[in-house]
């Protein structure tokens, strides 16, 4: 009982950079339909940033609190550049921007390789994100991953809240429903996509950051979770940030307490076969919008 | 006030308007009547630039614009109110209004005081009451009739000098009809406002125009002064 326990206390973990990740890309692939394949080099981006700045600034946990904004910026620019420069001129040919932004993924990841070097490279933690909380009885929840799990909440509360309340986010929404009706309302609606690339890309950033936290940096770090990512937002519905967040959290528990039972390889496949299984039953994902319009 | 000349616009391979000439007098209506596809809302649509057309120009009192995105259009005091009632079915009838007015990053409702737009708001919803219970409905789940007057108030709030409706009254239920027939008659006769109207209804048409066009797979075969006299010539143009 202890194990499965810590086990799903890793798995929720797992689930909440999952959906860091997810949370980037029911922005851009949920609501703008662009496959972007360069979202995992953001990540990356992110987390080198973090590296970076942990070199100038010696205090780990100062280092971490300022790579927070500072990565969310520069993926959130490196987004937008994309977007404006290849990914504008292509919204009618999605196949074509796939096969874009995954050159542009190779191209990312040998800078990184040029910059950095091939190997690896670590960043230290700070103290009060080293240490374990113990529950008694044997369950213990690391300090990092509640870090990363807290991260993720308020990230998902933030977006929320922008997309809701917000002028930017009644745009978005705006703009997602009904492009040509946005655009003869005032909105420009060109200026919109690329602030929508700019938070999605932005918020790949934040989860480099925290993958930095929990394993090495790395020039293909990114593309590890990239398809896992898109594999939540499809399931939980596209465009739906409420189906990302359960999705995240029941494929991450999933995959965790199937890997101690069974190895990591059968695991993966099982949880594979699942989602397979799960859109044969209902191809639309976890939820849909329904309304009484066409439009 | 609008001088739309010898525009011809299509798509893909097929031309829809082969050289098309219209004007709007200032502070007037044009009506534009004819059959389904002859080409009315393909007018529209390239009068508001949805529709980038192959030759021929637009005006906006004296302004070429033939080459500006439709929401520098809106900027300049266009607006809008497409076919089929649509609305963002999403957005609840209080938000869909709102997003006009927050203005910003599109246009800044013109002439507009403190207060995030809310006196063009409220200004729209007086001219359709019924939207106030309904603020916070989400438009997808509104009526054809409701939509409609929600599309009609979304224009309204950037305080435009031109508006383009096209088949207002359109698959709409009867007893909401009148209502917003006589909206559009009052908002025109009010002043400060052109409107360019694309209507099947003849008679409703000739009641609010100065002016009228007859369009027929893509040119205008008649035109000439409104007012429900013409009424009858109108008729006989369009039974060919």
């Amino acid at each position: 009982m202890t194990v499965i326990l810590n086990q799903s206390f890793t798995g929720i973990s797992i689930g909440a950079v999952l959906l860091l990740i997810a949370l980037g890309l029911t922005l851009t692939f949920g609501q703008m339909g662009v496959i972007n394949m360069a979202h995992g080099e953001f990540i990356m981006a992110g987390a080198y940033t973090t590296y970076v700045l942990q070199k100038s600034i010696s205090s780990a946990g100062v280092s971490l609190l300022v790579a927070l904004p500072v990565a969310f910026l520069v993926a959130g620019a490196m987004g937008a550049l994309l977007e404006w420069l290849l990914i504008r001129r292509l919204y009618t040919r999605p196949l074509d921007t796939l096969l874009v932004t995954w050159g542009v993924s190779l191209m990312l990841q040998q800078l990184a390789r040029d910059v950095f070097g091939a190997p690896n490279v670590q960043t230290h933690a700070p103290d009060l994100l080293t240490g374990n909380i113990s529950l008694g009885g044997g369950i213990t929840l690391a300090n990092n991953r509640l870090f990363i799990l807290g991260l993720a909440l308020l990230c998902v509360l933030g977006l929320t809240l922008i997309l809701r309340l917000t002028p930017l986010g009644r745009r978005v929404r705006a703009v997602v429903q009904n492009r040509d009706l946005a655009e003869v309302s005032g909105i420009a609606t060109e200026r919109v996509d690329r602030t929508t690339f700019f938070i999605g890309s932005g918020l790949a950033g934040v989860a480099g950051v925290a993958l930095t936290l929990v394993g090495p940096i790395g020039p293909t770090m990114g593309t590890n979770y990239i398809v896992d990512a898109f594999l939540v937002v499809v399931v939980g519905g596209i465009g739906q940030l409420k189906g990302s967040v359960i999705t995240a959290f029941v494929l991450g528990v999933l995959q965790s307490v199937l890997e101690y039972s069974t190895t990591v390889s059968v695991a993966k496949v099982a949880v594979l076969v699942a989602i397979v299984a799960f859109l044969q039953w209902r191809p639309q994902g976890l939820y849909t919008l329904r309304t009484r319009s066409l439009a | 006030m609008l001088d739309i000349k010898t525009i011809q616009a299509g798509y893909e391979r097929t031309t829809v308007l082969h050289g098309v000439t219209v004007s709007v007098p200032k502070d007037g209506v044009a009506a534009v009547l004819g059959h389904n596809g002859a080409g009315k809302s393909t007018l529209l649509r390239a009068a508001m630039g949805l529709l980038k057309p192959g030759s021929g120009a637009v005006l906006l009192d004296g302004e070429d614009i033939t080459r500006l995105a439709p929401h520098q259009r809106v900027a300049r005091g266009m607006a809008y109110v497409p076919q089929g009632q649509q609305s963002f079915p999403h957005l609840t009838t209080a938000e869909n209004l709102q997003l006009v007015a927050d203005g910003r990053l599109g246009v800044r409702p013109r002439r507009s005081g403190s207060g995030r737009g809310k006196e063009s708001i409220a200004e729209a919803l007086d001219l359709f009451p019924a939207l106030r219970e309904l603020s916070g409905r989400r438009a997808g789940l509104l009526s054809g009739g409701q939509r409609q007057q929600l599309a009609i108030a979304r224009a309204l709030i950037t305080r435009p000098r031109l508006l383009l409706l096209d088949e207002p009254t359109e698959g709409i239920q009867p007893s909401v009809v009148a209502e917003i027939e006589e909206t559009i008659l009052a908002l025109t006769r009010r002043g400060g406002l052109s409107v360019l109207l694309v209507e099947q209804h003849v008679g409703f048409a000739m009641r609010a125009a100065q002016r009228y066009y007859v369009l027929e797979a893509g040119r205008v075969t008649s035109s000439g002064e409104g007012g429900t006299k013409s009424e009858q010539t109108v008729r006989a143009a369009l039974s060919v």
